[in-house]
Parts: C-alpha cells; structure tokens; sequence
C-alpha cells in the first residue's frame, strides 16, 4: 500500500521500489487483512490445508516425474528404481502416495465444515460449484494416479474401474475406449492417464482453485453459525495474524505426519502387472471401497439405476445444494433434512465401507488370495533392484545362446509337458501359476525338492512330481531360473 | 508462503533426490572374457578383440561392445590396452605399415606395448587390469580420466 504521506514512508528504497513496480505491499496486505466475523477459529484451517496439500503433489510429482517413464514397458521399472535405488525416492513417492489419502480425508473434512457451518450460504454459490468442480477433479487426480505404477494391483483396479463406465447406456462403450485408448488396457491407456495426471487434471486444478479463492473472498468469510451470512454483524478479525498461525500450524501437523508415515510404512510396490494373471483379486484404494462394494449390489437390468441414476441424483444434489437451500439459516439443528441427508450419506459409505472389509476377510478363499498377493508385494520389496536390459543390447537377441544350459531345459520343460499347464515359456494358465520369478523365490536346491516331491497344495492343484536324471533336472533348473 | 515452506521442510530429500545420479556410483566393475590365451601366445602385434560389458544407465542396463588390444610387454607378458586414447577420447586404430598405435584425430603415437612415442597424449595407453582363469584370458574393462598425466579411474 502507497502510504498516505510520501515524505514519511519508511519502508527501504528497495521495498519501495519494488512496490510501486508490483503492488506488492498492497496485495500481502489484502491478502492479510481478510475480515473474519467472529474471529479466527481452528474449524477454517481445512481449506488451506488443501491448498497446501496440493502444493506438496506438485512439487513430489514434479520430482517422481524426474525419473518416471509412462510406458507399459518401463512404468514399473522407474517406479521400482525410485523406491528402491533412488537416494530418498521411496520417501518422496511415499509423501505424494499418503499424500493423496491426506487430500481426501482433508477435503471431506473442508466439505463437512462447510455444510455444517452453512457456510455456503447467502452469495456463495460459485464458491461452492468451484468447491465441487474440485472434489471431482481430486477424484480424478486418485483413480489416474492409482494406474501409474503399473504394478498389479493398479493394472487390475483400473480395469475395473474402467469398466464400470461400460454400464452407462449408449455412450459409455465410447467413453471407455476414448480413456483406454483401445478396447483393452495397455501403454496407450497409460500414457493417457499420465497426461490426465500430470497436464489436463492440475491444470483445472489451478484454475478451479483461483476460482474458488476469488469468489469467496469475494462474498466474505462466513464467520460462525449463528452469523448473518450476507451482512456480517459480529466484530471482524483480521486473518493476519491468528488465523494465518492455525493455518500454517495444520499444514506442518500434516507434512510432519506424512514424513513419517512414509518414514516409518513407505508405500509399497507390487510385482509388475502381469495380464495372465487370473487370479488376482484387485481392491481399489481405501476411499473408493464404498464406491466398490455399493456397485456389488447392482446387477443387470438394475445396474443402471444403481450406477447412473441414484449417484446422478445425489451428485445433482449436492452441487445445487445453495440453489435448493435459499433460507439463511446456518445452524446445523434448524435445518434437519439436509443435514440428517448428509449425515445418512456419510454414514452410509463408511458402513458400506466397513461391509466390504468384513466381506473380505470372512470369506475364505479371498481372504486366501488377499494374502497371497500381501506377501507377493512383500517379496518383491525385498528383492534388489533388477534394471531392466535395453531393447538394442546384444544379449537380449542372444538370450538364449548365452545361456545354453536354460535353452535345453527349456526343450525339457517343453517335453515333458510342463508347458500344457504353466504356458508357453512359463508364463502361466488358468491351470498352473506362471513361473517367471520362482528362480528368485527358491534356491536351486529348493527348487530341485519341489520339483522331486510337490508339496500337498501342489498336488491337489494337478502338479505331477517330477521324475528326471540329474544332469536332465540340472538343466530345468537352470531353466527356471533364467525366467525372470 | 504455502509452496515456500512446503519446499523448505522437503528440500533435503527433493535434493538428495535429484542428487541421486551424480553421487551414487553406478559402474560396478567386472570381468569380461577376452579370449583363450592359446589366440594369443604366437602374436608379433597387437591383436583387437571386443569384450563385451555390461553399463548401467540408471534404470536400466545395457549390454555393450569395447574394442581393446591384447599385446605384449617387454617380458613377452599379456597386455590389455583400452583403445580410448588418452588424449580427448578418440578410438586409436593400430597401423601396421608403421608398427606403431596412431590416433587419427590429433596424431598421438603408442608402440605396440602402449608407451607414448609422441603427439599431444599426457599419457601411455591404459592398461586394464587382467587375469587368466582355465585358460581364458579376462579384462576388467574401465574408464579413464582423459588429459592427465596419471590414471585416473572414472567409477
């Protein structure tokens, strides 16, 4: 701000240069100086928060960008390379990964404030539109993040998830192929999720965002419940300096319990998505799984109603919750039916929530697989890094002549019929597990006593012991290992 | 505000991070066959033979070809030499008319057993580490430091 009184201005001849050149001054002053009627309160950190948040994605991803590769060939190397070669590449990925569970806890707790408060109200309707633009849009940033490691887990979950938009009638055959680029999953789906994630979603972001902020520093701070929320009459107090304190305060309580989660459970990585796999049961990250378990109750016919017309409704509800509800009456206890909606709503995706776990874990066989698929994460995170052979490298043509002894068991593997129930080149069936891999499970030896006499849950799945002599099994062996 | 104190409470690790590449070391060495030695007892000049190395390059690994020379030195001993000429980097050819190693960019001039004749080249040719194991002759293929007067590995 220029003061008043030129000859008295007692800022330095740099800050006052700098200020008539910029404006500087007058914008940090605008900005804390912000009236709020009633005063500063810890309910009104949220939205910050989130700002925050976002800042902390943008910066991480920026970095995890530095050594990530979008394709189906490379994703899960780089990703692997950063979690377990990189200098700090496991913390980082592992901020940006809770990261994202932060922003949406945050942002439920920013949505939930600001119902109950009925801050909403009176003039802040584009306010909320921008607010409910960019819960989408932070939805959007999970479900295309959730794909780019490439490992099982975000292979199967995004199939699935990809799918679902099959189910909306006429267009959604269309739309699922526009966002798979193809009718089936591959590099091009990845490269579409990444340009999703990292150019087109942020750059709403920011844009929703300064929307956002404009339009509701343009209404004014809501203030308490019991506030006019058009004419404020409670005594303001300016953002500057207690609110501005509690807002800086939440932000460091959130970056300081991100470092150490991720110090202390870094974010882990599965084996890298393998397509023959038929086994594997995939479950979307934990805010989606009421999303995931309300769908199991929608089948045929209905599914149109379960999947289109009720969240469609719930979704026109919310967004034009300032339009529906005029009156300016904020307290939560006058204004029993949206909020007992809301409360129901809520209620309902954590049960919904709490359904699907007790669900998997009831169920035996899943239950089963869950944990198998647990300790093939675990295994694979405490395998050394593997870097992948580029594609001109000589022995990459030549794999087979280097190892000669992995090219006859391969011919032996082949003979004996090993290949009608774990697949050609041991890639696995529906009949028989893949292969590729159990060189780094088991030792030769171990291997060699498998082979010899299958343990009983080898049996009752159909594996014959294997009868050879020595230098035959030797071969196999080394055969088995050579696939990885 | 916001983006400064994220930045501030994350730059060790964001930094540490892109760091990664120039501090860590990379290049592991390892032994790459050569030939049998028997190729090598009857020769009266320096012989080329590729080995075959293995470089990695961040995530992934490449499998690559260096030429080297196999010679002798003055006790009729097995030499390997790097063919990089430890001038600026250039590929040094042997000519045979003149008997002499001669690389073609700046003319530096190597005997056959690597020591520098003349030319620009601070040094003799590099000699890389060797070991004969059930008769095959095995380098430990390296990199070196260009423009100085001692050897100087580049891990």
């Amino acid at each position: 701000m220029t003061p008043a009184n030129p000859g008295k201005d007692e800022r330095s001849g740099f800050r006052q240069w700098l200020d008539h050149r910029t404006g500087l001054d007058s914008l940090l002053r605008h900005a804390l100086d912000e009236p709020i009627p009633g005063g500063a309160k810890i309910a009104y950190v949220f939205g910050s928060g989130l700002l925050f948040l976002f800042l902390s994605q943008v910066i991480t991803g920026v970095f995890l960008a530095m050594y990530y590769v979008p394709s189906a060939d490379h994703a899960h190397t780089t990703v692997a390379y950063i979690s377990k070669e990189v200098t700090g590449g496991s913390f980082l990925r592992s901020i940006h990964a809770y990261g994202s569970s932060a922003i949406i806890i945050v942002l439920l707790l920013h949505l939930t404030q600001t119902f109950i408060y009925g801050s909403f109200k009176g003039r802040r309707e584009l306010v909320w539109l921008a607010g409910c633009v960019l819960l989408v849009l932070m939805l959007g940033m999970a479900f295309t993040g959730y794909l780019l490691p490439w490992d099982q887990k975000a292979y199967f979950a995004t199939t699935v998830g990809t799918n679902i938009l099959s189910e909306i009638p006429w267009v959604g055959n269309v739309l699922k192929k526009l966002l798979r680029g193809g009718s089936e999953m591959g590099t091009l789906t990845l490269s579409r999720f990444f340009v999703l994630h990292v150019f087109l979603i942020p750059a709403f972001i920011f844009t929703f965002v300064a929307m956002h902020v404009y339009s509701f520093r343009k209404a004014g701070a809501a203030g308490p419940v019991t506030e006019d929320p058009v004419s404020p009459k409670l005594p303001a107090e300016p953002f500057y300096p207690k609110q501005l304190v509690m807002d800086v305060g939440f932000a460091m309580l959130i970056i300081v319990a991100l470092g150490f989660l991720a110090y202390l459970w870094p974010t882990e990585l599965g084996p890298k998505a393998d397509l023959s796999d038929t086994q594997f049961l995939p479950r979307p990250e934990w805010y989606y799984i009421p999303v995931f378990q309300y769908l199991k109750y929608w089948h045929g016919s209905t599914a149109v109603l379960g999947i289109l017309v009720i969240p469609g409704i719930l979704g026109l509800l919310l967004v034009g919750l300032p339009f529906f509800d005029r009156g300016l009456e904020r307290r939560p206890w006058k204004r029993p039916l949206s909020v007992g909606l809301f409360t129901i709503i809520l209620v309902g995706l954590g049960g919904l929530g709490l359904v699907s776990h007790r669900e998997d874990v009831r169920n035996p066989g899943v239950a089963a697989q869950l944990k198998i698929q647990h300790e093939d994460t675990e295994q694979f995170m405490k395998a050394k890094f593997e870097p992948e052979l580029s594609g001109g490298s000589l022995v990459a043509q030549n794999a087979a002549l280097v190892n000669p002894e992995a090219t006859k068991g391969k011919a032996i593997f082949e003979r004996e019929g090993c290949n009608a129930c774990h697949g050609d080149n041991a890639i696995g069936t529906a009949a028989a597990p893949k292969l590729i891999g159990v060189g780094s499970k088991y030792d030769a030896a171990k291997l060699e006593m498998l082979l010899r006499s299958p343990t009983e849950k080898m049996t009752s799945g159909g594996m014959p012991a294997v009868e050879l002599k020595e230098d035959e099994m030797k071969v196999l062996i080394s055969y088995l290992q050579s696939l990885k | 505000m916001g983006s400064a104190t994220v930045g501030a409470l994350l730059a060790v690790p964001l930094v540490r991070f892109t760091l990664h590449p120039i501090l860590a070391r990379t290049t592991e060495k390892s032994w790459s066959d050569v030939g049998n030695i028997s190729e090598f007892q009857n020769i009266d000049a320096p012989v080329k033979k590729l080995v075959t190395i293995e470089q990695r390059d961040g995530w992934r690994k490449t499998i690559a070809e260096k030429p080297v020379y196999v010679t002798k030195g003055a006790k009729g001993e097995l030499l390997v030499l790097s063919a990089v000429c430890t001038h600026l980097g250039c590929t040094v050819p042997w000519v045979e008319k003149e008997k002499k190693f001669i690389c073609p960019c700046h003319l530096g001039m190597f005997s056959p057993d690597g020591k520098l004749l003349g030319g620009p080249p601070p040094r003799d040719m590099d000699r890389l580490e060797t070991e004969i194991e059930d008769g095959v002759l095995k380098t430990q293929y390296q990199f070196f430091r260009q423009l100085t007067r001692n050897k100087e590995d580049l891990a």
